[in-house]
């Protein structure tokens, strides 16, 4: 078996662009990430990219070709679709393919257009990832359904929107000196809990914002890696995906998250490590309650503690184990196709030593990505860890 | 939603005519896996012999919130709540009626009532007081 390396990776800036189209998003990130990884388009044996709404944003489907034509690759190329989870999925389809020796280098990315379809178009876009039947028809939108499991969250733990607001404050702290996020501005814990509020208890500065962007990594064999003399010191070491009920409703529990428990758990065996050994994570805070569910999810905080992780310190970039040093979903952005492997880009050069915000995890060697679909009927997580 | 206005969509429409005469059920099997349809298997354990069971007649809040940002759909009801609420051996998303929306908690007793969008005019699942 193969070890998975990323040799490069590339992202356009996450914000507002609607007149850009997702093939013009998708081609400037690949072109970023093959020069970035050095690595020729003509050695890409297959393209996995990630994207949600395509059809409804744009009236595409079949994006498989469309988007190898993009980036001027000529191999095989299949869309994957779970939500906001759709390029997690292609990232571990992509770690799959090398190391069972299939392939030798995989292009694996994702693109979304959103902002042309407003925020009412873009909330009824989104809520496609939940039952339509049964959920959407009685009014649930998505900020709705986090902001349902965020009030089953505090009955049954305590915390108050104070606490979440401290995730937003240090979201936004974080993506002061990423170029490519969408909010690359301070705010303050009055300004979240004075925003306008979008599903009781989550406001404006709860929710991610509605983003364009696409992102692009160049993943490779070892043997590959090494043959081609190439620089890339940060390897894929572990990947698991979880599944659960599609409806929030159908859950055992209406304030966890089992899907990435059980994608945590399996990506954590397959690398060989523990929840403790843990130095950094990206994780889905597609909504401030969203980072909560995840660090217990993925055992970083007990189970009803992780409400008070960022207001205490512990999540900082200053604290024990940083989380979401790119801004995370919060403030770099959520053009939702592109966010899985955005994550792996980010946490890449954060162990790399090429982020802004490197400094905060000099040390580091392990790092985590958690990338969530619907109310998390999809999960998938992967452990990066770098050569040092 | 189906496209053509007139179509149905088989086995939820059926349960939203039951429910408006005050007999919602959900589908067992028989290890006593309760679900809702349109169903032919059981999700928990796969077994194929699903049986209409009566769902009590009142349902409790175990979650709420209140939106105001809605998708266009419910773009005249907002700013309305929603809640998921436990009636028997199943819980149910639906839109909170004739409630004043600040005596809207968890725990609460409801009943199912079968409401119409403001906006649209379409059936809308609601929990309205007992």
């Amino acid at each position: 078996m193969s070890d998975v390396r990323v040799a490069g990776a590339g992202l356009t800036a996450f914000g507002h662009s609607p007149e850009r189209t997702s093939r013009d998003l998708f081609a400037e990130a690949t072109i970023a990430a093959f020069e970035d990884a050095d690595v020729p388009r003509a050695d890409v044996d297959a393209l996995l990219y990630g994207n949600f709404m395509g059809e409804l944003s744009e009236h595409q489907g079949h994006h498989g070709p469309l988007m190898a034509e993009a980036a001027g690759v000529q191999a095989p190329a299949t869309r994957y679709e779970s939500a906001c989870a759709s390029s997690g999925t292609a990232v571990r389809d992509a770690v799959m393919r090398i190391r069972n020796g299939e392939d030798d280098v995989v292009l694996v990315g994702g693109a979304e257009r959103m902002t042309n379809l407003g925020t009412a178009g873009a909330t009824e876009a989104l809520a496609i990832a939940a039952d339509d039947l049964w959920e959407v028809r009685a009014g649930m939108t998505f900020p709705g359904a986090y902001a349902l499991m965020a009030q089953a969250y505090f009955d049954e733990y305590g915390g108050e929107h104070e606490d979440l607001a401290h995730v937003a404050m240090k979201n936004h702290e974080n993506a002061l000196t990423n170029e490519k996020a969408q909010y690359q501005s301070a705010i303050e814990i009055e300004d979240v809990l004075e925003a306008p509020p979008v599903s009781e208890p989550l406001g404006l500065y709860d929710s991610c914002p509605i983003s364009d962007g696409a992102a692009a990594a160049v993943l490779v064999s070892e043997d590959y890696a090494e043959e081609h003399g190439l620089d890339a010191p940060v390897s894929i070491s572990g990947t698991g995906q979880g599944g659960d009920r599609m409806a929030l409703h159908d859950r055992e529990y209406l304030a966890r998250s089992p899907a990435a428990r059980e994608a945590g758990a399996e990506a954590y065996a397959d690398a060989g490590v523990d929840a403790a050994d843990v130095d950094v994570a990206e994780v889905h805070d597609c909504f401030t309650i969203a980072e909560v569910l995840a660090l217990e999810a993925l055992d970083l905080e007990p189970v009803g503690e992780g409400i008070s992780a960022a207001r205490d310190g512990r999540t900082t970039a200053d604290g024990e184990t940083p989380i979401n040093l790119s801004g995370g979903l919060k403030a770099k952005g959520h053009p939702v196709g592109a966010t899985g492997v955005s994550q792996i880009a980010e946490l890449a050069d954060l162990l790399a030593g090429d982020h802004p915000n490197s400094e905060f995890v000099s040390d580091a060697t392990t790092g985590v990505a958690h990338n969530a679909g619907g109310t998390v009927a999809s999960a998938t997580v992967h452990v990066l860890e770098v050569d040092r | 939603m189906s496209d053509a206005d007139d179509v149905q969509d088989a086995g939820f429409d059926e349960w939203l005519d039951a429910a408006e005469e005050d007999a919602a059920y959900c589908l067992e099997c028989p290890e006593g896996h309760a679900s809702l349809p349109p169903r032919r298997v059981c999700p928990d354990c796969g077994a194929t012999d699903l049986e209409e069971t009566a769902l009590p007649d009142s349902g409790e809040i175990e979650t709420f919130t209140v939106t105001h940002v809605p998708t266009p759909a419910f773009e005249e009801d907002a700013p309305y709540a929603t809640a998921v609420a436990a009636f028997g051996p199943v819980r149910l998303t639906g839109q909170v009626v004739e409630f004043d929306l600040e005596t809207v908690e968890t725990g609460l007793e409801v009943e199912l009532e079968i409401a119409v969008s403001e906006t649209t005019g379409e059936r809308v699942l609601g929990f309205g007081p007992v």
